[in-house]
């Protein structure tokens, strides 16, 4: 599995409307990071899809120094198994020490497919990355529903690793830097045996989970779906939207798509309140991440308090309505 | 032949332990459980089962196979799915299928073990697993069986040789179509599992497990991917401000001054 020929890091991108995702981003300026460490070596990147090439461009001039494009139609390029032929298309050419993914819907499965497809296995859900001194990928990631942080050494080269959106911070983009595109040959269609039938789409009302600033998010102590109407008042006072724990979608009070946690979103609002959550490290996996975190519950010694930056311990029923009507004089 | 599902079900420690039952030992590489935290039947794998047996109770000729890989096992917990009422239960119990951060030699066993059950036309499995949370066993074994994968479904239904299952998506699913044999993995949205009935808790004390070591597989360890360096208790760096007031209602009156007084909202 060594082979001391390998160098550079290659980054398997997606594209969003002709550009590189925003994860994808993210994960150019993760990789430059670690190419410092790396005198001489090259960022490289994969782009299949809609418009690769004009996505390339942008990846250039995000710091990338050589861009592997593969025209495709969007549908067949957002498919895993074509994703997961095109970076193995671009780590033949490129051969990388290290290759990295982000864990997004589709990453959380090309990344590990890609790995085993190289003969190794995938470094998941990192929220850093760095290089020990013998040059070797090392990362850190939770383990058990986040109760413990782990740094976990990839011994293998190319070592592969599944980064977590919003880990890093992307770069300013400077369209003077130059970098090569290197078009690939590759039939994408003829790569795919899972067929897409049908997309259902169902409309996500209000803002989505992942792209709001302020989330409102209750849990079993609630103690039903009504008090989540409530919910939605605070969060449209906030210009927010709503959430809810396990628990709560369990109960069937609220829709899945609602939940917060190691099986629900991941988020990372500026705002994160939780109302009669007891703090759960599954569902701390999902909102650990937020700037503040605010917590209301009856239970002083709930978990919830290790975690928030603000806490009232409180019935929420006497807490939330006389918390509403100060924002609403505040906010006036 | 009717069709042969095997369900891929790991044993794990009860993933509802609280934070605060984990620590780390003196090496600081091994992960503990301290008090008597039990062993379950990894949550997802459950949701597996019963996507199974939803298959089966389509047409009750088909038959399921439970495979477990580990060192030791708690019978009475890793027969749970023969309870719910899956037909068979092979254990892949050797010392040297360590529960380890690195899955390349479990999904070895698991795939050499799918060879060894003869026909298999389709393998279900929990999207993830609730210590490390990998979730690339299940796709490690298709890769290596050179099977199609569906990941993350939250619906599975079989016809003639086809296999269609509902692909989870933040803002809803996809129908996606494989031809068996082929690997599929389940996420909670299915719907809660099954509880066994009396009928098979006492059928499932019957069955007996298989038991296969690596040696009767013929497989043996590959190089190793991954090494835990080290783990640790994340870092507590949140100082909590916690509000009081002459009430609940004073409370949350002051929260809402705080947090606006911080800039917060």
């Amino acid at each position: 599995m060594t082979d001391s020929n390998a160098q550079g890091v290659l980054v398997v991108g997606e594209i969003e409307h002709g550009a590189p995702s925003a994860a994808t981003l993210e994960l150019l300026a993760a990789g430059r990071a670690l190419l410092r460490k790396l005198p001489g070596e090259h960022l490289s990147a994969v782009l299949a899809g809609e418009r690769a090439a004009d996505a390339a461009a942008r990846a250039i001039a995000a710091g990338v120094d050589i861009v592997y494009t593969i025209e495709a139609d969007a549908d067949v390029a957002s498919h895993p198994d074509a994703l997961v032929a095109a970076g193995l298309e671009a780590a033949k050419a490129a051969s990388p020490r290290i290759v990295l993914g982000p864990r997004t819907v589709l990453g959380r499965e090309v990344l590990p497919r890609l790995a085993f497809r190289l003969g190794t296995a995938l470094a998941q859900d990192c929220t850093a990355l760095d290089l020990d001194d013998q040059r070797r990928l090392t990362v850190t990631r939770p383990i058990y529903g986040g109760a413990i942080q782990a740094t976990v050494t990839c011994l293998s080269t190319p070592s592969v690793a599944a980064v977590r959106p919003k880990a890093y911070d992307a770069e300013v983009a400077d369209s003077g830097r130059a970098g090569t595109v290197v078009p690939l040959t590759l039939d994408l269609a003829s790569t795919v045996r899972a067929r897409l039938v049908e997309r259902v789409t169902r409309p996500v009302e209000g803002k989505r989970l992942e792209d709001a600033r302020v989330i409102v998010s209750g849990g079993r102590g609630l103690g039903g779906p009504e008090p989540f109407k409530k919910l939605e008042e605070l969060a449209g006072l906030l210009h927010g939207t709503v959430g809810a724990s396990r628990a709560a979608v369990d109960a069937g009070w609220v829709p899945a798509a609602m939940q917060v946690g190691l099986t629900g979103k991941t988020v990372t609002p500026d705002v994160y309140i939780a109302v009669g959550i007891s703090g759960a490290s599954q569902h701390m996996a999902g909102c650990g991440s937020a700037k503040t975190i605010v917590a209301i519950n009856k239970d002083p010694n709930a978990t919830i308090f290790k975690h928030a930056h603000y806490g009232v311990a409180g019935d929420w029923q006497k807490v939330l309505p006389a918390f509403m009507d100060q924002l609403h004089e505040l906010l006036r | 032949m009717p069709l042969h599902i095997v369900v891929l079900a790991k044993q794990v420690t009860d993933s509802e332990a609280p934070a605060s039952a984990y620590s780390v030992d003196a090496t600081g590489k091994r992960v503990v459980l301290q008090g008597s935290v039990p062993f379950i039947v990894n949550g997802f794998d459950e949701n597996a089962v019963e996507a199974a047996l939803r298959i089966k109770d389509a047409a009750p000729d088909r038959r399921i196979t439970v495979v477990s890989a580990g060192t030791e096992f708690a019978l009475d917990v890793v027969k749970k799915p023969v309870a719910m009422g899956a037909e068979a239960l092979v254990l892949l119990q050797d010392g040297a299928f360590q529960n380890t951060i690195d899955p390349l030699f479990t999904v070895r066993a698991l795939a050499a073990a799918i060879h060894k059950l003869g026909q298999v036309d389709l393998v279900l499995a929990g999207r993830q697993a609730s210590d490390w949370d990998n979730s690339q066993v299940p796709l490690g074994v298709a890769e290596t069986l050179g099977w199609p994968v569906i990941h993350v479904t939250q619906r599975v239904d079989v016809s003639g040789a086809t296999v269609r299952a509902h692909r989870v998506l933040p803002d809803g699913h996809e129908v996606v179509e494989a031809p068996l044999p082929a690997v599929v993995t389940v996420s909670n949205e299915l719907g809660s599992p099954r509880y066994p009935n009396m009928r098979g808790i006492m059928a499932s004390k019957r069955v007996q497990p298989t038991v296969w070591t690596a040696a009767d597989l013929g497989v043996s360890r590959p190089a190793p991917a991954l090494e835990l360096a080290a783990a640790a208790l994340p870092k507590r760096t949140v100082e909590t401000e916690l509000i009081k007031g002459d009430d609940d209602a004073d409370a949350g009156r002051k929260l809402a001054m705080r947090l606006r007084e911080a800039r917060l909202l």
